[in-house]
């Protein structure tokens, strides 16, 4: 079976594939969250050293995956929207980067969280918590820049660029600050924890992460349909489907 | 090579003929460097360390001022685009435009930064190298600014926009060029500082001029 992605790439094409799955990728992802937050809640035993608290790791740490996912996947919608000039490529960035931006801050947030019981402050300039929070910094400076230009085209082309030269500055600035980190002093605490973890919390986290996955792709199903009837609304085939029919553009 | 010295010394020329522009982010250089003193205090030990790391971010936010009008003037009175139109290579124009801009806005810090430098009782040893740090870093932001600053051409708040772009860029260059003073006070050695910032400047010259101009295409399109 062949995919035909050149099809999919027409909005309208898009626009009724994308309706078809966000319930079904909605639903799954309620099944999963739920599957996760008991086997977090219910069947994971407490940590030995951690106790209760360590629990928030199956939300902290698939959020913190999908934030930088998030990101690598606004950078392979630019380069395709630059190198191919399709519509749908900017309109796919513009769809992620509220949930990529939600994602980092709730890393950030529930990485706070985690670290008060533990480490006893909210927050230590971490080279993970700082690159997080750059992270954070560069989806807001995309979505400045995107919602700043009127010309829907030229924001969409303007956020690729700067999405690609952030997605190439993710790394140097991980490591950067990394290094900035070690010399200054030596880490008072380390997040790197024993990489032996028991199977249950290792699915609990597995299910959490599939679960941010469904969530995220419904999301962007749901959000690049209203773009892409906000953007097109003048065109004939938005003008007759059912649930346009009725209103005024 | 001729267009590039022609492009750099137009910026030049037009930038003397309104020195004022040039001359108040030096002066904003000086006065944020002089305001970190009065709000933390004046202990001699305190400056010396917090020294480097404030002439960094004054140099960094100093070398944003300007940003601004990197492109600015041009595209309001039409030469930019005559410069897209020109049968020669855009990116030697903007590498043109980025070089008098680090001329304008960077050179000049890295020639008062030790002068300020002893407000904070830094060393002498300590003073060349915040020097040549500066001198291997500002060229950097110059670089990284510049496409910021394309992006943002005639954009609603540009000025505001420019700096949430390209500050989470600059990072890496302010961790290794306020770094590097930093380790040497602490006796490690700055060397690494040093290459590194060296190889965070070679890509940063050969790429920018290009994404620089291929974001001043998608903004006069």
């Amino acid at each position: 079976m062949t995919i035909r992605w050149f099809y999919y790439a027409a909005p309208p094409n898009f626009y009724a594939l994308a309706g078809r799955l966000w319930p079904w990728l909605a639903a799954l992802a309620g099944i999963l969250a739920l599957a996760g937050l008991w086997i977090g809640f219910g069947l994971a035993p407490a940590d030995a050293q951690q106790g209760e608290g360590y629990r928030i790791i199956f939300v902290h740490v698939p959020v913190s995956w999908m934030s930088m996912i998030i990101y690598l996947a606004m950078a392979f919608w630019s380069i395709l929207g630059l190198t191919f000039n399709t519509r749908l490529s900017g309109m796919m960035t513009r769809a992620l980067a509220p949930t990529g931006a939600m994602f980092a801050f709730l890393s950030l947030w529930t990485g706070a969280l985690w670290g008060k019981p533990m480490w006893g402050a909210w927050w230590v300039w971490d080279a993970r918590l700082t690159s997080e929070l750059i992270l954070f910094f560069l989806y807001l400076g995309y979505m400045a820049l995107t919602s700043a230009i009127d010309d829907v085209r030229r924001a969409d082309r303007a956020g690729a660029l700067i999405a690609i030269v952030g997605a190439i500055n993710v790394p140097i600035i991980y490591f950067s600050v990394k290094w900035w980190n070690t010399l200054h002093q030596g880490a008072s605490v380390s997040l790197t924890r024993s990489p032996s973890m028991a199977q249950i919390m290792l699915w609990g986290m597995l299910l959490m992460a599939l679960a941010f996955w469904a969530y995220t792709l419904a999301i962007v199903c749901y959000r690049v349909r209203s773009l892409i009837i906000e953007r097109e609304r003048h065109a004939d085939w938005v003008q007759a489907l059912p649930e346009v029919a009725g209103v005024k553009s | 090579m001729n267009i590039l010295v022609t492009v750099v010394m137009r910026d030049l020329r037009l930038a003397m003929r309104r020195k004022s522009e040039v001359l108040s982010a030096m002066f904003f250089f000086v006065v944020v460097a002089a305001l970190f003193p009065l709000a933390i205090g004046p202990e001699p030990a305190m400056l010396r360390q917090i020294g480097p790391g404030v002439l960094w971010v004054g140099a960094l936010l100093a070398s944003m001022l300007a940003l601004s009008r990197l492109f600015e003037v041009d595209h309001r009175d039409g030469a930019l685009e005559q410069m897209l139109l020109s049968p020669h290579p855009l990116w030697l124009l903007v590498l043109g435009k980025m070089l008098a801009h680090w001329l304008l806005s960077g050179l000049p810090l890295v020639i008062l930064a030790p002068v300020l430098g002893l407000q904070f009782h830094l060393s002498p040893d300590e003073l060349a190298l915040l020097s040549l740090t500066l001198l291997l870093g500002t060229p950097v932001l110059s670089c990284i600014g510049a496409i910021g600053a394309a992006l943002t051409l005639g954009v609603r708040g540009g000025g505001v926009l420019i700096s949430l772009l390209v500050l989470p860029l600059f990072v890496p260059v302010l961790v290794f060029g306020a770094g590097a003073v930093q380790a040497l006070s602490s006796g490690l050695g700055a060397q690494a500082h040093v290459s590194i910032l060296l190889a965070l400047l070679l890509p940063a010259l050969f790429f920018s001029p290009w994404a620089c101009s291929a974001a001043l295409r998608i903004a006069l399109e």
